[in-house]
């Protein structure tokens, strides 16, 4: 028992990660209709970014995990400004071809200046160790990301029901069309709801520095299954898209415990079943064709 | 047009024969020599995963190679004009025969050195068959490059699955950790490491208890670490047989799960110089690998390591230690053949006494053309006995080569 509750641990943490990327992407994609495939790339540079910091500024883990999603939001933004806008009018294929030539471009340049190899980041010296939850001891590091992930997904959660920009913004992001239709100027909240999404895929990034490896490819080799699960929560739709993030995490977890030899693959065997129930995802509305 | 053709064949007849009259020996015609050059063609990874174990080092220590010839003959070297030409592979098989044939055929390339990533040497290996051209893998690790898939032309250099498997699972179990637990990635080198591995704990008195295959690449591998954390019976080792960035990630959250407190070390399959200098040594302070070479083994391989880190600013990996000592031990054989052609050259390495730094004792085996060769039991030091940068591993145990690489009865190699 204790064993199967360390696991649900486990999952949840991994599924802390899918969360935060498959929220920033979905975000992104509704008020855009358009898949960030840099996402990834971004998820990179957060981590990259915290080594960079503290290896060159000195700058440690807890300012790193504010200025360095800052940073790249802000760079999302302004890439949103320049580059994304100028294709919104056309094909979403585009843009997705944009966002895919970006990736290759951020990942290269990395590798250009450091190389392919990981670099070494560890957790702060308060995050260290293990902390005791009654049935069994688990890494604090590990607790603490679980705690961030639901701080940052509840916070998103209450400032989009509870606040008036959130509301504004997830009816930009949710239907952008009926907020259109009653007067919000949706155009003015692309670039702050791009740069959001950036910012949670750069704090994924100074979140896994510590507990993965730092290296210019740890964002591709995510992003696919980040985007399968966004697919299973439902393109466009927040909560889906966390939800299914920490339902993944999960369902993984207990698959490699249960069954490893699935392990591979089920991350798409769920999304095809899904799909084949759903097919809109689990909290996607069905597009109505005119 | 016929005429032509018929001057170059008694040409060529002529050199053959003059080639046997002065028996071998060093001569200058530049004859013998295809298009009047030796070409060495680098084939590496020199932008994915193994950009930093092979890649333009790999490059640069053939180019030290061709330099040391070349000071070592003189004059009397069989041709002044070799070229060292590099190619891509980008780690991808499909790329990497693209690139190979590119290098046999319009290169001119002589043999090819290196390919990292087993199924793209296995692609190369082919090239090689179908152009009678060279090819020396040494950064790739499958046992099927001298074994079911070998073929005339191909040489496997520096090591194999078997080897890295029989140095560490030996050592560890006879060292007293009986009970083996596993994890592999799924994929072709992930399936041979656990079987070599399960194989040589059998041998070695031990057991493997489970093995589990994980997803690659993978981010996380807690599940796992938790699973062989609460085995029952407890496991005394944990059997690793990541490699790159999976080793990465599953190292820091086997520290982070605190697995080496919980009594349950770690064995790792396959690490090189360069993982420990990503992570740093103290994470993996204590293990014990199958090393090829390490370059502070001794004064001969400091002596190369100093020049090499003068001209690339690191410390040379064993991927670029053997692919030094293959081109020199090609150029050797040209040079004692009087001649580059493909089917000499293979005759020459048949069997060849390998001695330099990179090749201790070793011999190329004529049934399945693998380099038998010392290899090195290591252990990482921690951080606060690193005294000089680079300097992670201590040796242990040099395992002869007869005893690191199996017989070439068992290589299942029919040329």
């Amino acid at each position: 028992m204790t064993n199967f509750l360390e696991q649900v641990f486990n999952g949840l943490v991994s599924g802390s990660f899918y969360a935060l990327l498959a929220l920033g992407l979905a975000v992104i994609f509704g008020i855009l209709g358009v898949v960030n495939f840099a996402h990834g790339a971004f998820y990179m540079l957060g981590a990259f970014g915290s080594w960079l910091a503290l290896d060159k500024a000195g700058i440690g883990f807890w300012p790193a995990l504010l200025l360095v999603p800052l940073a790249l939001g802000l760079f999302g933004a302004l890439l949103e400004r320049i580059a994304v806008s100028r294709l919104a009018s056309l094909d979403p294929l585009y843009n997705f071809l944009l966002t895919f030539g970006v990736t290759l471009v951020l990942q290269d340049l990395v590798v250009r200046f450091y190389g392919v190899g990981s670099q070494p980041y560890s957790a702060p010296k308060e995050l260290q160790g293990t902390i005791s939850l009654g049935l069994f001891d688990y890494p604090k590091y590990q607790a603490f990301v679980l705690v961030a992930a639901l701080v940052v997904c509840s916070a998103v959660w209450l400032a989009f029901t509870r606040t008036r920009v959130g509301m504004v913004v997830r009816a930009a992001t949710e239907r952008p069309d009926v907020a259109r239709a009653l007067g919000v100027d949706v155009r003015r909240w692309i670039a702050p709801v791009f740069g959001f999404g950036i910012w949670l895929a750069g704090l994924s990034g100074v979140l896994a520095a510590p507990m993965r490896s730092v290296n210019p490819l740890m964002g591709s080799d995510l992003v696919i299954t980040v985007f399968a699960v966004v697919v299973i929560g439902g393109l466009g739709s927040v909560s889906g898209a966390v939800i299914a993030g920490f339902a993944l995490g999960l369902i993984e977890a207990l698959g490699e415990l249960y069954a490893p030899f699935l392990a591979q693959v089920l991350v798409f065997v769920v999304m095809a079943a899904v799909l084949l129930w759903r097919p809109a995802g689990l909290f996607g509305r069905q597009e109505v064709r005119a | 047009m016929k005429k032509v053709s018929r001057v170059v064949a008694v040409a060529a007849a002529s050199s053959v024969v003059l080639a046997g009259c002065s028996g071998g020996g060093p001569g200058g015609g530049s004859g013998k020599i295809s298009d009047g050059k030796i070409v060495l063609g680098v084939l590496t990874d020199e932008s994915g995963p193994y950009a930093e174990l092979a890649g333009k080092g790999a490059v640069e220590a053939v180019k030290m190679a061709v330099e040391d010839y070349k000071a070592q003959y003189g004059s009397k070297a069989v041709t002044q004009k070799i070229d060292v030409v590099d190619a891509d592979t980008q780690n991808k098989p499909d790329v990497a025969n693209t690139k190979a044939a590119e290098l046999y055929d319009r290169q001119q390339a002589d043999v090819v050195l290196d390919v990292p990533n087993s199924a793209a040497a296995l692609s190369v290996a082919t090239q090689a068959k179908n152009h009678k051209k060279l090819y020396i893998d040494i950064s790739a690790a499958s046992t099927a490059l001298h074994g079911a898939s070998c073929n005339k032309y191909t040489f496997q250099y520096a090591y194999d699955t078997r080897m890295l498997a029989y140095g560490t699972g030996t050592a560890v179990t006879k060292n007293g950790a009986k009970n083996w637990y596993i994890v592999y990635p799924d994929y072709a080198f992930g399936q041979d490491m656990q079987k070599s591995f399960t194989a040589a704990v059998g041998t070695a008195g031990g057991t493997v208890q489970a093995h589990d295959p994980t997803p690659f690449p993978g981010q996380d591998f807690s599940t796992y670490l938790l699973k062989a954390k609460s085995a029952s019976p407890k496991p005394d080792v944990l059997g690793i047989m990541q490699a790159g960035g999976d080793l990465q990630n599953l190292v820091k959250q086997y520290n982070s799960f605190k697995l080496a407190d919980a009594g349950i070390p770690m064995a790792v399959g396959l690490m090189t110089l360069t993982d420990i200098h990503s992570l740093g040594p103290d994470a993996f302070a204590g293990v014990e690998f199958t090393d090829p070479w390490y370059w502070n083994f001794d004064a001969t391989n400091r002596a190369w390591a100093d020049k090499f880190q003068a001209r690339t600013g690191k410390r040379p990996t064993f991927v670029d230690a053997a692919n030094y000592s293959a081109a020199l031990q090609y150029l050797k054989t040209v040079q004692t053949a009087g001649t580059d052609a493909s089917d000499s050259v293979v005759k020459g390495l048949e069997g060849a006494k390998v001695d330099d730094l990179f090749g201790r004792g070793g011999t190329i085996r004529a049934a399945d053309h693998l380099l038998v060769h010392d290899a090195y039991l290591a252990k990482v030091k921690p951080a606060a006995q690193v005294s000089t940068d680079w300097d992670y591993e201590q040796i242990v145990q040099t395992i002869p080569g007869d005893q690191a690489f199996a017989p070439a009865a068992e290589s299942g190699c029919k040329l």
